[in-house]
């Protein structure tokens, strides 16, 4: 068995305002290894992967990434291990141009001159957006920002990417072009999505996550063939979409 | 997308001037205004000299006149504002084409044509060569408090996207047939730009989350190495010590 980049146990969580968004929740992922996280709005998804970098303390539980608990003195290492590309690139990108926002975390772990242009070429090159490196990031495109974003995160060299909604207000070409980068990396990726078809494209494993917890796994194809378990919490396939079919021609 | 405003004041290029840090052109440009802003009015071979010495940095600028003259007209309001002085004002008084003006007043309109059009020059031509992000680099080494630059340099950053927020919650009040006339009509003004205000305020918490996830620790990384060389400092001297030589000579003489 392959060593586990992420092992989340008996997480609980609740905003101020008293809302229980993470009760009791469970999840292991190996090296290497996408998985998909679905499930409806407000099930707990994006909330637990402001867990996994320690954004969010949990009340009770435990993540670890790698050998290492999510909580200080390990904190700076447990962030750069751990890749978030949030769900909107313009929270993401907040330097005046693409190449200091993507220089902005390695920066940050004390990178500087030639080690830190390598970082940044590589990963900009690594999503091909090498060509918008001077540019302002409010001038780029839907497509271009997220794999900007996605380049911001990769240039701190994580060992684990975690990925909100990542195709959402993408065009099909921007969707496909995304796909493309996501392969190519070697990183275990966490994918939250409700872009069901992409998390097949993607992801081996799927996880269903509702009411603050994990409520079904397995392989991707089959949590997704299974239309009673797809109702029951609120996900639906696109229509004419058959998962056996699709998953067939990969 | 209100996008292209991002770059209205400045002109791309690569003349010396673009390539002067931006710490240097701001202490350069800011002794200038002062030192035009006290020549006395009188000396109008003085501002001829200021105006030559500007008309030489535009030159080296690389900036087409033409870029400049457009700027200029933000000083319209304040130059037709100077243009009732010399009716208002008292004093002696001298006919001009049969009408009697203020010979006081005259100076007096002069004064703020001249130093406003020299004035707004020189801060044509900083914000001219220099990106906007930069020119917060640049207060920022002239010891402007970090927490001011960065302030600045966000709001910069999400001027667009808060701009084009309010643009599409006007359409879709319009949408729904909202076509205030009277000020008693603006209530639902007021709550959308209240809705825009915490949405703002809900992204800085997301974006300082994301700024959190890669590792930011309170202090902004230095990115930017292009830090002023002696050189710059030295062009920059060299033309505010012109202007500064110019008014102060101009001041001793008059």
């Amino acid at each position: 068995m392959r060593a586990l980049a992420v092992a989340a146990h008996g997480l609980v969580f609740s905003y101020p305002d008293g809302h229980r968004a993470l009760d009791g929740f469970d999840l292991e992922v190996s090296a290497g290894e996408r998985v998909a996280l679905l499930g409806p709005n407000g099930a707990g998804k994006t909330t637990f992967a402001l867990h996994l970098n320690g954004i969010h303390v949990a009340e009770a539980g435990t993540v670890a990434i790698g050998d290492l608990r999510v909580a200080e003195p390990d904190l700076a290492e447990v962030r750069r291990r751990v890749g978030l590309v949030f769900q909107h690139a313009d929270d993401q990108l907040f330097m005046p141009s693409v190449r200091e926002d993507v220089a902005f975390g390695p920066a940050n772990l004390g990178l500087r001159g030639g080690e830190l242009d390598g970082r940044v070429e590589r990963a900009l090159v690594a999503v091909g957006a090498a060509d918008v490196a001077d540019r302002a990031p409010h001038h780029l495109s839907g497509g271009e920002k997220r794999r900007v974003a996605l380049a911001t995160v990769l240039a701190m060299e994580p060992d684990v990417l975690v990925l909100d909604e990542p195709t959402s207000g993408l065009d099909p070409a921007g969707r496909r072009e995304l796909v493309e980068v996501l392969r190519s990396l070697a990183q275990t990726q966490i994918v939250i999505t409700h872009d069901l078809p992409f998390a097949l494209e993607l992801c081996e494993r799927a996880v269903i996550v509702d009411h603050g917890r994990v409520v079904a796994e397995g392989a991707t194809a089959a949590v997704l063939g299974d239309a009673e378990l797809l109702r029951a919490h609120r996900l639906e396939l696109p229509y004419g979409f058959d998962p056996a079919v699709a998953s067939r021609g990969r | 997308m209100g996008a292209g405003h991002a770059h209205a004041l400045y002109q791309h290029g690569h003349s010396t001037v673009h390539r002067m840090g931006p710490e240097a052109k701001l202490a350069a440009g800011f002794a200038s205004v002062v030192a035009i802003a006290t020549t006395p009015r009188e000396a109008v071979w003085a501002f001829a000299l200021h105006a030559a010495v500007l008309a030489a940095v535009v030159t080296a600028a690389e900036l087409p006149p033409r870029f400049v003259l457009r700027r200029l007209a933000i000083v319209l309001p304040f130059v037709a504002f100077a243009f009732t002085i010399p009716f208002v004002a008292g004093g002696e008084e001298v006919t001009v084409l049969g009408v009697g003006l203020s010979r006081d007043g005259l100076w007096g309109t002069w004064n703020v044509l001249a130093k406003a059009v020299l004035g707004a020059s020189v801060s044509i031509v900083v914000a001219g060569t220099t990106e906007e992000a930069r020119i917060f680099k640049g207060l920022e080494r002239l010891r402007v408090p970090v927490a001011i630059t960065l302030i600045a340099t966000f709001m910069l950053r999400y001027l667009t996207l808060i701009a084009d927020e309010l643009r599409r919650t006007r359409v879709a009040m319009r949408a729904r047939g909202y076509a205030p006339r009277w000020l008693w009509e603006a209530r639902p003004v007021a709550s959308a730009a209240g809705a825009v205000f915490v949405r703002s305020y809900e992204r800085g918490e997301r974006v300082h989350a994301a700024m959190l996830a890669r590792g930011f620790t309170g202090t902004m990384p230095e990115l930017d190495t292009r830090t002023a060389t002696r050189a710059d400092w030295l062009r920059g001297a060299t033309v505010a010590g012109v202007v500064a030589a110019t008014a102060l000579a101009a001041a001793v003489t008059t």
